[in-house]
């Protein structure tokens, strides 16, 4: 063949030709505009209306931002500074940052207090959040509750160690009895968890310890993102335990244990998280004994963990459901009590398929802490309805405070959810 | 080993209470029972001990008081002198009211924004899941207060309407504006619109009749009757025709401004306004996701398959698309209007006199009657939400029959 | 006492201890401060400034009670309370006593049981109009829409007006001043009521407070005061004797600025008395000597408090008016300390 074609016909290709570029307009930007931006009538008519209201935004706000005062002591200051152009009163911001992120009356002296448990934070969220780090990171997230209590509320040292001896006589007496018996190492670990405080509550008020005291801060003066912030993480890590319990009660096979599970979440799971908060405000001290005067932080998160509970309990009830029954059948097969192959089988595999769903409802919820400014609690949007409008200086500027306090949570919250996606993808592949 | 020593019959010993699997459950469940009974007796008990020092007491005469106050809308006759149940109910009705407006604007919305985010076109698609993600991620709280403020700030007020160099103006005469509410014409029946009114219901059930007759030839016949201009001359036809027949009975009392106000015409409240379309546009973001994540469960092989018979893509998506993509939208959507209703509570933050605002604001306040309001709130929550819970679950049970 | 709330929690509340209350004036010396109830934000009246400190005329009264019981004015920790959870807030003994513009009514004090040790502003509720308006009584308000802020008795008092003298009017309930305020300024309401001193307030924030007019009539009677549970008599007349020490001494002159001169040399037997140099007055009360003067010391007598928060002088810019002593045809009156 390829003989032929030299020598006996006078003209033939030896080599294809070229490919020419493609004409202008099928190839670059044009043909990227006409296959995503133009392709129909009806595309380049909706195009031209995306166009518009894009444009219709950014002239409104651009200008806005751009000519943004950052320095001003008062509204009316900046005002007079804009003369009567349009422009952002920044300054609100920079002027009252502090308490935006704060609260009014936490002390200024002790923000690095909260902000160093806000970083340590990440250290202590990262081995539960990302399963490749080492498991020994684990240790400090059990010691993080403690090394964040002290920073926030400060007071006497003695009290989160006491609570750190406790916890840990509670968890040596589980790890010594939980081989033999799940129930005996449960309860023993509970009740010597509750004999450490009880008993040290007689050894440390008698000594008026002051050594190794922070500036204690009343959980009243807490505020701001920092109140949100603690809201979400305190009730979402105290909801997980009790979320599990209730979604294991629901699926239990005792009627009783199960009705009462049924009943709390469905009760909870209809009701506003509002109410529960007036609940919280206006119903729950009642409920103490007369004279324990429980603070009203300590009511909020009462309520709003037994809210998540409920909301966590269905998510776990689906990664339950959604375990093949192979599982829960080999763990059968083995031998394993009822709470054996929970702890061993099911619930690894079970929680690890929620994850995505707990992340989805830990995320909804900490949007839902801002319900506590309604209760005049000085939370994010608490302090800018309340105090900071309120004030002579600033009253009247609305859109720099929400728009930052918008920003704030939508940064937090896409951060989460783009995890929880990222997880989602993860735990797919690690099921082929 | 325990099926080898098991114990005779009889033979009871009181460590069979837990070890034994015939005696176990119970054994728990009675101790969950009295644990449960403990936990009540002293938590009511610390209610009775609380409220005898106080000197207070628990009753609903309350209810049967005058209320006191005025309320701005109210879909029920209700005067300050009326009972505070009444205001209540005023305020349930309300809460119904707006849950189902933002309950149907959200899925509008919804279905159109998780519709575009699969489009073709890049921009629109960017667009999309800008506005999804920004929705979802910022509370309700801020975005309701944000709406609102929005409102009264960008809407003209009354007076922008009044004297000769007004700066707005009402739309073709007829609909008025304001960050007090929208003001649209109001029907005036004048006689014979019963003639009317009954043709066009009449028109109403004959397209319906129609398309059933369409649907049904094509399915027989395999002919396919144009089903759009028919349906439309039928819908406006007959009932223009007597409308002129009967010497325009019906006619429109258009919104004046008068004194401080328009008046005349419907008004739809500021306030509702603003709490329906935070709550519709703020949920319509999850909805948008919904649907998306519905349509893209349905294989691509579907869509394909529906090509290759030659369906065109407006059809492919009506009647092979949708049809399975339902199935997985529809559980989460009713959870989102059960979301909805829950989250018309926060209609206190722009003066909606919802019954979060009635019974569990101006009634609590006034009287100081904190329980006793805050449980019927809840009871009234909890009842709206068992009640779409149930629907959820017929629906659930009536696919999963269909499924095999 | 931090301490054992938090194992408290953590332990369910379970071995809370479930001692009988004693006395809150007891409660209080044990504790070291004083809780006390105010708004969640009026400036006037009871606000944070700028460095969180609260400030105001409500805020004062704490404080002077804090001083007359703890000897510190600043032993005190207040507590944001909205309309809703105020009363529960006191009921519950979350605190000691409350000082948040609440209006002294029958209810509320038979019903609700509470006492009212006093009044320390008496009050009425107005309205506020743009200027342009043109109206000029609150009778030709008919049809409008109106913004009320919500908290006090507003509401009823609004309906009872309207109803009384026959016109109709669109009520707006705004849960907080700085949200209805921006109704009233961006127009979605015709006019913005409360207490006419909240209005005074408020119209000092404004940018121009001279194109808005308050209407001359005052549709109520707020009587604004301190209050405490039922049933705590001995609480109840630490407050009221405080307050009341405040009102005495303008009257007698006597000034943050004198009381140490005073205290030393005076001849009037009734300073004497209030100051704790003659009698036993504060043993009385289960308090020391000084009491008195401690609570003058923190913020003045009352037209000090006054003038400082709430005075001409200041942005809110409110006359004594009703609010003078009776000796200048005034309102303010305290009983003899005798």
């Amino acid at each position: 063949m390829s003989d032929q074609s030299t020598n006996s016909i006078a003209f033939v290709r030896t080599q294809e030709v070229p490919s020419m570029p493609p004409p202008y307009t099928a190839a670059g930007p044009i043909r990227w505009m006409r296959e995503n931006l133009f392709a129909t009538p009806l595309n380049g008519l909706l195009t031209l209306v995306a166009l518009y209201f894009i444009y219709a935004i950014l002239s409104g706000t651009l200008p806005w931002i751009a000519n943004g005062i950052w320095d001003s002591p008062s509204l009316a200051a900046c005002r007079d500074m804009l003369d009567g152009a349009s422009g952002a009163c920044f300054a609100v911001l920079t002027e009252r940052w502090h308490q935006l992120l704060f609260g009014f009356t936490y002390p200024s002296d002790i923000y690095w207090r909260p902000t160093l448990a806000f970083v340590l934070f990440f250290f202590a969220a990262a081995p539960v959040l990302f399963f490749d780090l080492p498991r020994k990171l684990l240790v400090f997230t059990g010691l993080f509750p403690f090394i964040a209590f002290y920073l926030i509320w400060g007071g006497s040292v003695f009290t989160p160690l006491l609570a750190l001896v406790g916890v840990l006589a509670g968890y040596f007496v589980y790890a010594r009895y939980v081989a033999s018996n799940f129930a005996v190492g449960f309860l023993g670990g509970i009740i010597s968890a509750a004999l450490v405080w009880w008993l040290g509550g007689f050894v440390i008020p008698e000594h008026e310890i002051t050594e190794g005291a922070m500036r204690s801060v009343p959980s009243r003066d807490l505020g701001g993102f920092m109140l949100n912030m603690m809201l979400g993480v305190t009730c979402v890590s105290l909801s997980l335990p009790i979320g599990i319990a209730l979604a294991l009660g629901r699926q239990s096979d005792m009627p009783f244990i199960k009705y009462i599970c049924v009943v709390f979440i469905e009760f909870v799971r209809g009701v506003p998280l509002i109410t529960l908060l007036f609940v919280a405000s206006v119903m729950l001290s009642y409920f103490f004994p007369p004279g324990s005067g429980v603070d009203l932080f300590i009511r909020v998160v009462i309520m709003i963990t037994l809210f998540a509970s409920a909301y966590i309990a269905e998510v776990i009830r689906g990664g339950l459901a959604a375990l093949p029954k192979g599982q829960y059948e080999a763990a059968d097969s083995l031998g394993l009590d009822y709470a054996q192959s929970m702890r061993l089988i099911i619930l690894p595999q079970a929680l690890k398929i929620s994850i995505p769903g707990i992340v989805n409802v830990s995320v909804g919820l900490f949007k839902d802490t801002t319900l506590v400014s309604v209760i005049s609690m000085f939370d994010l949007v608490g302090m800018i309805r309340g105090p900071i409008l309120a004030s002579t200086e600033w009253n009247g500027v609305y859109w720099e405070l929400f728009g930052f306090a918008a920003l704030l949570f939508f940064v937090t919250c896409y951060g989460i959810s783009q995890y929880s996606q990222w997880l989602e993808r993860r735990l797919a592949t690690d099921h082929r | 080993m325990t099926t080898l020593t098991d114990a005779p019959e009889g033979q009871f010993r009181l460590s069979m209470l837990l070890s034994d699997t015939r005696y176990r459950s119970l054994t728990l469940q009675a101790i969950a029972a009295i644990a449960l009974a403990l936990a009540i007796f002293y938590l009511g008990n610390n209610v009775a001990k609380n409220l005898a020092a106080l000197g207070l007491n628990i009753n609903f005469e309350f209810l049967g008081a005058p209320a006191g106050y005025d309320i701005n809308q109210r879909l029920i006759e209700y005067t300050s002198q009326s009972s505070n149940f009444r205001a209540a109910l005023v305020g349930i009705l309300n809460t119904l009211l707006v849950a189902f407006l933002a309950c149907t604007m959200a899925t509008i919305i919804g279905v159109l924004a998780g519709v575009l985010r699969l489009s073709n076109n890049w921009l629109v698609r960017k667009l999309m899941s800008f506005y999804v993600e920004i929705f979802r991620n910022i509370p309700v709280l801020i975005w309701i207060i944000i709406i609102f403020t929005i409102m009264t700030a960008v809407l003209p007020g009354p007076r922008a309407f009044r004297g000769d160099d007004a700066t707005s103006s009402m739309l073709f005469d007829a609909i008025a504006f304001t960050n007090r509410g929208i003001y649209i014409p109001a029907p005036v029946w004048g006689a014979g619109s019963l003639v009317v009114v009954l043709t066009f219901v009449l028109s109403v059930i004959g397209v319906f009749a129609y398309r059933r007759y369409a649907t049904k030839l094509l399915y027989d016949t395999g002919r396919l009757l144009p089903m759009m201009w028919p349906s439309i001359a039928i819908f406006f036809v007959p009932t223009l025709l007597v409308f002129f027949v009967m010497g325009m009975p019906i006619g429109l009392e258009y919104p004046e401004l008068k004194g401080f106000n328009f008046k005349g015409g419907i008004k739809i409240g500021g306030p509702l306004i603003a709490i329906w379309f935070a709550l519709s546009i703020y949920t319509a973001a999850f909805i948008a996701e919904n649907v998306r994540a519905g349509i893209q469960a349905v294989s691509k092989g579907q869509t394909e398959a529906a090509a290759a018979l030659g369906l065109r893509s407006g059809r492919i998506m009506s009647l092979v698309v949708l049809p399975q993509a339902l199935r997985v939208i529809i559980p989460p959507l009713i959870s989102n209007y059960l979301n909805i209703t829950k989250n018309s509570s926060l209609a206190i933050l722009v003066g909606y006199a919802d019954v979060t605002a009635t019974l569990g604001g101006i009634t609590l306040n006034q009287t100081g009657r904190a329980i006793e309001c805050v449980l019927l709130l809840m009871l009234f929550y909890l009842v709206i939400s068992l009640s779409i819970s149930a629907v959820i679950n017929v629906y659930n049970n009536a696919i999963k029959l269909k499924e095999r | 006492m931090k301490k054992s709330v938090i194992f408290g929690a953590m332990t369910v509340a379970g071995l809370a201890a479930g001692a009988a209350a004693a006395g809150t004036l007891e409660d209080v010396k044990a504790r070291g401060k004083l809780n006390c109830g105010v708004t969640t934000g009026l400036v006037g009246f009871a606000a944070p400034d700028a460095n969180g400190e609260w400030e105001g005329f409500d805020v004062a009264v704490c404080r002077a009670v804090a001083a007359a019981v703890l000897g510190d004015g600043s032993a005190v920790e207040f507590v944001p309370t909205t309309g809703k959870t105020r009363f529960t807030a006191l009921a519950s003994g979350e605190i000691d006593m409350l000082a948040r513009n609440t209006t002294w009514t029958f209810s509320r004090d038979v019903d609700l049981k509470f006492t009212f040790v006093g009044v320390n502003y008496y009050d009425g509720q107005g309205f506020m109009v743009p200027k342009e308006l043109g109206v000029s009584s609150a009778k030709d308000l008919d049809g409008a829409t109106v913004c009320i802020q919500t908290g006090t008795t507003t509401e009823l008092n609004l309906a009872d007006f309207f109803r009384a003298n026959n016109i109709s009017y669109e009520p707006v309930p705004i849960e907080t001043n700085a949200e209805a305020q921006q109704q009233y300024l961006a127009g979605a309401c015709d006019v913005y009521t409360t207490d006419a001193s909240g209005l005074a307030a408020t119209r000092a924030t404004f940018e121009a407070p001279g194109d808005h007019a308050l209407l001359p009539e005052i549709i109520s009677k707020e009587p604004l005061g301190p209050l405490v549970r039922h049933g705590d008599d001995a609480w109840g007349d630490v407050v009221r004797w405080t307050l009341n020490a405040l009102i005495t001494a303008e009257e007698l002159g006597v000034t943050s600025a004198n009381i140490g001169e005073m205290a030393a040399n005076t001849n009037n037997p009734e300073v004497a008395r209030l100051l704790g140099t003659e009698g036993n007055l504060g043993e009385m009360l289960g308090l020391d000597a000084g009491w008195a003067k401690a609570a003058i010391m923190v913020g003045g007598n009352y037209g000090e408090v006054f003038a400082k928060n709430i005075g001409e002088d200041t942005p809110i810019g409110l006359s004594r008016g009703l609010n003078a002593q009776w000796t200048n045809g005034g309102l303010i009156y305290s009983p003899p300390f005798r």
